[in-house]
């Protein structure tokens, strides 16, 4: 008897010919060539992405519309209260320089925190004359905390520009209108003081004794000190070791009264020949004196 | 003979580019199975001391990257009969290969048995006059050597410098850097029809692939079925194929005659086929399960359903003894192994130092058949399996692929052939060059 089973779990007609056709088999070979297949798993990928980019952001209202709702969410996100400015709290300045804080800070004032760079307000507010350093820093509840170190006055300089106020670095704080403004504070004048504050300051030290008549050191010739004295008196320094040649100078005058008498200057600038000028009546009631010593009739 | 040297040099080019790009295909085309392998080419070997003349054409360590087999068609005798039919076996298993390699060949070396191989040994001598022995000597003597007339419509497939004579020193292998008077020089060469060459390279261009060498079957047997003693004292590889039988004879590692019988195991199953009147798939199976050469009186008692799909109850309950078997299968080996025979005597064989004969082939795992191989071809039989080769598959180191196994040895490892050695200076037209170069530096 015929097998019935033998034709029935046959699913299909069976394939005669395993052989690949000659168009499969090149197909194979072209697809296991490197080159290709590459191009193809990686290549074909890539150029079909960079389409569709292309195709999608071609467009400007569509590029618009994917923008817009990051930007909307970038923007919720800065201004939510945590990260907002408030207030600005600013503690050692004077009124002045704290309008002039206030005027650079961030403006109008609730303002977000990601808008406001700290450090170059911090330069910015450093900049200001009166301000040695500042220290910002950013507390909760939306306050921008600044401190601030103000420059101390030292001196005040009379240059061509006007009097103004320095700290004892020489670093210009602030214009002065007047010398009765600031009657505390000691007077330097010249081209080129504001570089010696130090020295200056120094000088005037030393020159405590004579405090009552001292008007003020003027810079001569950007190289060495006067000291001006009431009555138009000076002391001339010489430009090395100028403080010890003032002591000297006091030293004289405490002992001889040397500024109390008709001197026009006391010339220390060569230390080894100290030289007074004398005011011009005195010169000639000295040369009087002296002919009549010398047994002379006068004129 | 020009042209052929200029067909084989080509081929050898080919086999360079296939180096370079580091990968190429073995294709044995037999009568019942194709076999592809492909080889990934790793790169110069170190040189094999025993190499006759050295590597003239570069050698390389190797791995089977990729293994397939088909049955074969359109082949007949180890010869291709029908194209197209041969043409789609070979593709399939080229495909099949390249897909488990997954690397694209370009490049193949191919072996058949069939082409009725006829081997010569040739004889040539050149006078030296007691200079150094250099490259161009060595292809001064093999062109001297004189070529039989082998006849038209007839090929060079190998032609192999064997063995060297320098003065009356015989057996050099390498005579290079000696000094002597007189070169002589031992070839073997083997011719195979033209037409078998033909329609074997028009199915492989076919294919969209270069031949990069062609070789016999044969021959790539006994390189990978003999091991190196018996290559090297002499030894027999006998080939049993599906369609031919190949006989090679190696001694000092050279093949010094080839030779094929156009009888094989497809006769055999045809012999089953008529003998017990099934198709011939049945005929096949039964002989590859049940099959064998020698009785015993256990394989009366043991009964083959051999089964059948005619309707008819008496034919498809047919049983036959396994003795009834081995009746119709033991008179044909005989026959196959009787011409063996003969082209063995005719060769010479019996007057080689060591008799070793190693039968390999599809057809040499029928049961028994070194007992009957002894019986008729001499007492030194053994069966032979093909070397062990790198990333070879398991299921392809039976002795059915000593052939494919052999030529991947072949790509690899080539021997020195003659046309491995630049043609002599006095047929090349480039001589009037060398005269200008020579003339110049004499007068200037």
């Amino acid at each position: 008897m015929r097998p019935l089973g033998a034709t029935a779990h046959r699913p299909g007609p069976r394939r005669r010919d395993p052989a690949p056709s000659r168009l499969a088999y090149r197909l194979h070979r072209l697809w296991l060539t490197p080159l290709v297949r590459r191009l193809v798993r990686v290549g074909l990928p890539a150029g079909a992405l960079a389409l569709l980019a292309w195709a999608v952001f071609a467009d400007a209202d569509r590029r618009a519309a994917i923008a817009a709702p990051v930007d909307a969410l970038v923007e919720s996100i800065r201004q939510r209260p945590e990260f907002m400015i408030g207030r600005l709290e600013i503690t050692g300045a004077s009124d002045v320089v704290e309008r002039a804080v206030r005027a650079r800070g961030p403006d109008p004032l609730p303002a977000s925190s990601f808008d406001v760079n700290l450090d170059a307000l911090r330069e910015e507010i450093e900049a200001l004359d009166a301000v040695a350093s500042a220290e910002l820093q950013l507390r909760g509840a939306g306050v921008l905390a600044v401190r601030i170190t103000e420059r101390r006055p030292a001196i005040l300089w009379r240059s061509t520009e006007g009097l103004s106020m320095l700290d004892r670095g020489g670093h210009r704080i602030a214009r002065v209108t007047r010398r009765a403004a600031r009657p505390d504070l000691p007077v330097i004048a010249g081209a080129g003081a504001d570089a010696h504050v130090g020295e200056a300051l120094a000088l005037i030290e030393t020159a405590r004794p004579l405090a009552d008549r001292l008007r003020g050191l003027t810079r001569m010739g950007e190289r060495r000190w006067d000291v001006v004295l009431d009555g138009g008196q000076r002391i001339m320094l010489p430009a090395e070791a100028p403080e010890r040649a003032l002591e000297r100078v006091i030293a004289l005058d405490q002992a001889r009264d040397l500024l109390d008498r008709a001197v026009e200057a006391v010339d220390m600038r060569n230390p080894a020949r100290p030289t007074v000028r004398m005011a011009g009546p005195a010169v000639a009631e000295l040369r009087r004196i002296r002919q009549l010593e010398r047994g002379e009739s006068g004129r | 003979m020009s042209g052929l040297y200029q067909a084989q040099r080509a081929m050898r080019a080919m086999r360079g580019a296939a180096m370079q790009r580091g990968v190429i295909a073995i294709l044995d085309i037999g009568t019942t199975k194709i076999a592809c392998l492909v080889l990934r080419l790793d790169g110069p070997a170190a040189r094999r001391e025993t190499d006759a003349l050295g590597p003239m054409a570069g050698q390389s360590r190797f791995r089977v990257i990729g293994a397939a087999t088909t049955r074969s068609r359109g082949v007949r005798f180890g010869e291709i009969a029908a194209m197209p039919e041969a043409e789609r076996a070979i593709r399939t298993a080229l495909q099949a290969a390249q897909k488990m390699a997954q690397a694209r060949v370009d490049h193949v070396i191919a072996c058949f048995s069939g082409g009725g191989p006829r081997s010569y040994g040739l004889v040539g001598e050149v006078a030296l006059d007691g200079a150094q022995v250099g490259e161009s000597d060595i292809a001064r003597v093999l062109a001297a050597c004189d070529t039989p007339d082998y006849g038209s419509g007839r090929d060079v497939l190998h032609a192999q410098p064997v063995n060297f004579a320098l003065d009356h020193r015989a057996g050099l292998s390498d005579p290079r850097g000696q000094t002597g008077n007189h070169l002589a020089c031992d070839m073997h060469m083997m011719t195979v029809e033209t037409a078998t060459i033909h329609n074997l390279l028009h199915c492989i261009k076919r294919c969209d692939l270069e031949l990069a060498g062609l070789a016999s079957s044969a021959y790539a047997a006994g390189i990978s079925a003999l091991v190196e003693d018996e290559q090297e004292l002499g030894a027999a590889c006998i080939d049993m194929g599906g369609g031919a039988t190949g006989i090679s004879i190696f001694i000092k590692k050279h093949m010094i005659y080839g030779d094929s019988v156009r009888l094989g195991g497809e006769h055999v199953t045809s012999d089953i086929a008529k003998g017990l009147q099934v198709p011939a798939a049945t005929a096949e199976r039964i002989k590859t399960f049940y099959g064998g050469v020698m009785a015993t009186g256990m394989d009366d008692r043991e009964t083959i359903e051999i089964g059948a799909d005619s309707g008819d109850w008496e034919k498809d309950r047919r049983t036959v003894s396994r003795a009834e078997l081995i009746g119709i299968m033991r008179p044909r080996v005989e026959e196959i192994l009787e011409e063996v025979r003969a082209r063995l005597d005719a060769a010479g064989f019996d007057h080689l130092p060591s008799r070793q004969i190693v039968l390999t082939g599809g057809a040499s795992q029928i049961p028994g058949l070194d007992g009957l191989a002894a019986r008729i071809l001499g007492q030194q039989v053994r069966l032979g399996r093909p070397l062990r080769v790198q990333g070879l598959p398991q299921a392809a180191t039976g002795p059915a692929f000593s052939g494919a196994v052999g030529l991947s040895l072949f790509a690899a490892h080539p021997q020195d052939e003659w046309w491995d050695f630049e043609m002599p200076s006095d047929r090349y037209p480039a001589r009037s060059l060398k005269r200008a170069v020579k003339w110049f530096r004499d007068n200037w």
